[in-house]
This record gives C-alpha cells, sequence and structure tokens, in this order.
C-alpha cells in the first residue's frame, strides 16, 4: 500500500504555525514577486478567491473581505517541509517526495505489522500536526493514483484521512471521482475522455486495455489505467500525458521564470533579469550534474490587458553542444532576447527555459566550438563560482550582464513574514 | 604466445603516495588518546533532541525571568513533549504566543508567570488552552553586543 500525504493549504498553513491570529481567518499567499494567489486558506476559498488569480485584479476584493496577504516566504515554507518530511521518514524508511508539500509513503508490506493501515494513518497525520503544526490529509491505497485520489476525497472528510483497501472502496472512490480529476489526465485528455463519454474515474477502468492504448496516449495512458485497477506501475509517469510536442517537458527543463514588480521596457533592465535569470537556471543545472541542448527565453506582456494577440514571447535557439556554462548561456539568452524585444512595449514578466538535458560531460566536442582547454577551464571556473556563491550568499560573484542588483526588476515583497526558523535577526520572537 | 619485453624502471618520487594511517608511525610513543577519537561536541544535538519539531525563539518581556529566562534570551521549544503541569510553555493567549509556566490541577488550568509582578492567568471554563511547545533549554548571552557585531559582520560578507 501506499499513503499520500499532502500538506492543506501549505505555505498559509506555515504562516499560521507562527502567527495563531491567523487562524479561523481568510488569509492568501502570493507568488513570488507577488504575482499571483497560489495558496490559499479554507475561507479565502469559500469567500472565492481562485488560484493563480493575479493580485493586482484580486486586490480590491481582499481589501473588502480583509483578507490578509503575504508574499511567498520560501526559506521558511523549506523549513517547515524539511520538518513534515523529517516527521513522515519515522513513519516508514522509503519516502518519495513529490513536491514541497507532497509525499508518498511506500507502506508495502506494513499490514503485517499494522494491521489497522486507517489507525496508522491516522497517527501519521496527528503526529505531523502536533510534531511541526501542518493539517495534512492522507489517503492510502494500492497505487499512487488511487492514493492521490484517495487523498483528493480525504480532503472533502472530517477525517481528513481515507484508506482504499477493498476493492469496494476502490471501485466507490472510482466512481466519486470525475474522469479529468484524475492524477495525470489533465485538461487536454479531461476534454477528450469527457467527448468520448466518460464522466467518472470508473467509466475509464471500465474501459478495455486496447481502448485506453488507442485513445489515451498509448502506452503512458496503459500505466494509468494499470493503476486504476489497483496494480503499480513503477514507472509510471503522470506528467508524461500532459506533455504536449510543442513544449518542453516540465521534467525534462529546468526554467526560471519571474513577472517584474513593475513592467519594464529598457532592453539594459530586461538583459540583466534574463542574464539572471539565466545564472539561476544553470546553477540548478550544475547542481543536478546536468547540461542543456536548447534554451528558450521568453518574455510576456500584461496577460490580462484587454488587446488582441499573444501575450507572451518566445524564442528558442539550439546550442552546438549541451552546456552547463553561464557565461555561453548568458550569449545566447540575451542574443535571443535581442531579437525578441520591441521597442517601447512594456513587459511584465521574462523568463529562461532550459531542455535538451544530458547528463553533463558527455557533450560530443564540435568542430567550432570550444577546444578541450578551453572548456575544462570554464567547468573550473563554473565550480568555483558555485563554492564562492554557496559560501558567500547568492550572487555574491556574478556575470556583469546580470546587474548590479535586481532593484529594477524585482518585486518588493514587502508582505513577507519575517524568517522565523532560517535568520538570527528575525527569529521568531515570544511576549514573556 | 605473450612476449615480455623487460624495461628500466625510473622511480619518481614526486608521484609516489603512500597511503596515510591514521594513527602515524611514530618515533616516539603513539598518542594514547588515538584510540578514543571521537566528534566533538555538537551543541545541535543536545538542543534538538526532536529536530523536526523543536523550534528556536527569541524571549521578549520579563514574565519569566524568576525561571531564568530574560529578555532577549533565546529559548528551545518542543512540540514533541507533552505539556504537563510545571512545564514552561509557549501558549496561545487572544491569538498570540506567550512564555509561562503551565499549571494544571484536578479539572482547572492555568498560566503563571515567574515574576511577582504578574498575576496568573486563569483560564475560563471551556476555553481550550492551545500550547505550541514545552521549552527545553534557554540559552543567555552574557556578550550580545559582541555577538550581534560578530554575526553582523558574517552578514555583510554574505550579502
Amino acid at each position: 500500500m501506499i499513503a499520500l500525504v499532502d500538506c492543506n493549504n501549505f505555505y498559509v498553513s506555515c504562516e499560521r504555525v507562527f502567527q495563531p491570529r491567523l487562524e479561523g481567518v481568510p488569509v492568501v499567499v502570493l507568488s513570488n514577486n507577488d504575482g499571483c494567489l497560489i495558496s490559499r486558506s479554507d475561507e479565502a476559498k469559500a469567500l472565492g478567491f481562485q488560484m493563480g488569480e493575479p493580485y493586482h485584479l484580486a486586490r480590491p476584493r481582499l481589501r473588502e473581505h480583509n483578507v490578509r496577504v503575504f508574499s511567498s516566504n520560501y526559506p521558511l515554507y523549506g523549513d517547515l517541509s524539511r520538518r513534515v518530511i523529517r516527521v513522515l521518514s519515522e513513519f516508514t524508511p522509503e519516502v518519495d517526495v513529490y513536491s514541497i508539500d507532497e509525499s508518498f509513503l511506500n507502506l508495502a508490506g506494513f499490514r503485517y505489522h499494522q494491521p489497522d493501515l486507517a489507525a496508522y494513518a491516522a497517527r501519521i497525520r496527528k503526529t505531523v500536526l502536533e510534531h511541526v503544526g501542518i493539517p495534512t490529509c492522507v489517503g492510502v491505497a494500492p497505487t499512487k493514483t488511487l492514493a492521490k485520489m484517495a487523498n483528493r476525497l480525504a480532503k472533502k472528510q472530517h477525517e481528513r484521512v481515507l484508506t482504499l483497501g477493498t476493492s469496494e472502496q476502490q471501485q466507490a472512490a472510482l466512481q466519486a471521482t470525475a474522469v479529468a480529476d484524475v492524477w495525470g489526465i489533465g485538461r487536454r485528455y479531461g476534454h477528450k475522455l469527457q467527448e468520448l463519454g466518460l464522466t467518472t474515474a470508473a467509466d475509464l477502468a471500465a474501459m478495455p486495455e486496447g481502448w485506453v492504448r488507442r485513445h489515451l496516449g498509448g502506452v503512458v495512458g496503459v500505466r494509468l489505467w494499470q493503476e486504476l485497477h489497483g496494480r503499480p506501475c513503477l514507472d509510471f509517469d503522470p506528467e508524461a500525458l500532459e506533455d504536449e510536442p510543442d513544449r518542453p517537458s516540465r521534467r525534462h527543463s529546468v526554467a526560471h521564470t519571474r513577472s517584474f514588480g513593475r513592467p519594464q521596457s529598457a532592453p539594459t533592465v530586461l538583459s540583466e533579469a534574463v542574464a539572471s535569470f539565466v545564472a539561476r537556471a544553470a546553477e540548478k543545472l550544475r547542481r543536478h550534474g546536468l547540461a542543456a541542448h536548447v534554451l528558450t527565453v521568453l518574455v510576456g506582456t500584461d496577460r490580462h490587458a484587454p488587446t488582441a494577440g499573444p501575450k507572451t514571447y518566445t524564442a528558442v535557439t539550439t546550442l552546438p553542444t549541451a552546456t552547463d556554462d553561464t557565461g555561453t548561456l548568458t550569449r545566447a539568452a540575451l542574443h535571443r532576447l535581442r531579437q525578441l524585444l520591441r521597442p517601447g512595449t512594456a513587459y511584465h514578466r521574462a523568463g529562461v527555459v532550459l531542455s535538451g538535458l544530458e547528463p553533463a560531460g558527455q557533450a560530443q566536442l564540435g568542430l567550432f566550438t570550444q577546444t578541450p582547454e578551453q572548456l575544462l577551464r570554464n567547468q573550473q571556473l563554473m565550480s568555483r563560482l558555485d563554492a564562492l556563491n554557496g559560501r558567500f550568499g547568492k550572487d555574491a560573484v556574478r556575470y556583469a550582464a546580470a546587474g548590479l542588483s535586481n532593484e529594477q526588476w524585482a518585486g518588493r515583497r514587502q508582505l513577507c513574514s519575517p524568517g522565523y526558523t532560517t535568520d538570527w535577526y528575525n527569529l521568531w520572537n515570544i511576549r514573556a | 604466445m605473450t612476449r615480455l619485453t623487460p624495461f628500466s624502471v625510473t622511480t619518481d618520487w614526486a608521484g609516489f603516495t603512500l597511503p596515510l594511517f591514521a594513527c602515524p608511525i611514530p618515533a616516539g610513543f603513539p598518542s594514547p588518546a588515538d584510540d578514543h577519537l571521537e566528534a566533538s561536541l555538537n551543541l545541535y544535538e543536545l538542543l534538538f533532541a526532536h529536530p523536526a519539531s523543536t523550534f528556536l525563539a527569541r524571549v521578549s518581556g520579563d514574565s519569566m525571568v524568576g525561571a531564568g529566562i530574560r529578555s532577549e534570551d533565546i529559548i528551545a521549544v518542543d512540540r514533541a513533549l507533552p505539556p504537563a503541569d510545571g512545564c514552561i510553555v509557549v501558549a496561545v493567549l487572544d491569538g498570540e504566543h506567550t512564555l509561562k509556566r503551565l499549571r494544571k490541577k484536578g479539572k482547572s488550568t492555568w498560566l503563571e508567570a515567574d515574576n511577582p509582578r504578574y498575576a496568573p492567568i486563569e483560564l475560563v471554563e471551556g476555553n481550550n488552552l492551545t500550547v505550541f511547545g514545552v521549552v527545553t533549554h534557554v540559552i543567555h548571552d552574557f556578550q550580545p553586543k559582541k555577538l550581534r557585531t560578530t554575526l553582523a559582520a558574517r552578514s555583510r560578507k554574505r550579502a
């Protein structure tokens, strides 16, 4: 059996741990640079605030309902997430951390010493709540897909824990879940399946395997179908179905995209922003030992402006050899950016996506690219750069192209709570 | 058939490495402490018996001076420990965290300051007391200014 532990409204819950006043009142947390709403308390959801709603549009209503608004405080969320994972790892030797607020726990064979898995799941939830202060939902089922479904259903139940142990329970869960809400189906396939006359997950599970292979992305769809039948597929990748051919897969790319604090039209400022995004993304590549073949630069205008036409402009470039070198990537990105920018246009966001990833160090040398000596020198330069920034803090050493400060384009994040657990100066304060 | 051709060996001492023994082969006595080598003391282990559930906080106010907790001190608060009678706890009072001693007798529960200037806080019946965690340690800094300057210099370097 597999348990999925999902933290409820995680970022809001993190803020509440240190500010009890926020209990029971509507709270939202904004994305990086205060772009949009990314975490909402149940009270805020009840008031109709939507996931991903742009902050500047929601602002008047937030004020009207007296909603408490926070900028995202990632150091705090990261610290509490690590604590939650640590508690979870006391319940099973195998924790698969899926995201900052979701983990799969492998409970294979646990029924021999924990005959009542439902009680065990309830204890997991209780311990996380007591020890870290974060409320969770726990779904237990034979496969990840069913565990995800159980978790979804558990959210609506009072106990917040749901176990799908028997095939009757699994069947009931399949019937209670809309086909578009199955993990991995996504919007595109959701529409398609509904047009084909399927309403619930049970309808999909009842189709023959051949039909699924034909209509649901071939072998990936069959894996999902197997999972719905309670047969775990080890290499099931729920994101594989969502990938569209013209868009690099999220799994196989590294992206850094930000909304600006205020719209920018000066090419120098935009270049500096893009150069610092490249530096971040390249750093991430190196941390994972990867090199990228394809670089995409994107800039976006106001998504919510009434004007017609595209709001996002992208330029893709294929590099002669896969690289993780910040200098090479920056040059390529800035070259593309210059072609992309239209004078006098105000841009609201920009980003860099690195895809075509492969393990670093196995790139074939090009005839007109760097010599092995140059390559080695660059690698050494990058590892020194990472070492220095690791020791003296983010951006202690950087390329001049990234500019001296991000003051021009970064959001102000004025609504950020202090680094309660990560900063000696802003340590959590208690009145005695 | 393989033919072996002998060739002369030049000894390149610079490229020669010897295995390194933890205990160097000494001319005199070996250090009697080598067999008892352990990692140095880690304060973290002491303060964070439960690393997932222990939080540090800075105290402001003097209501717990009698218990040895002064303003500006840093306390370690553990959420994993059950709040028992007599424990110093971080409790939630009127939507705020407060540091007090927990008292339980029979059915009544109250919070006590450790300073004669503060009266005990009786909890109204039916009013559920929420305890954040139990205080396990206090760190008092006898040279706060000095520490601050050191920390500040370090973070300046980082920024």
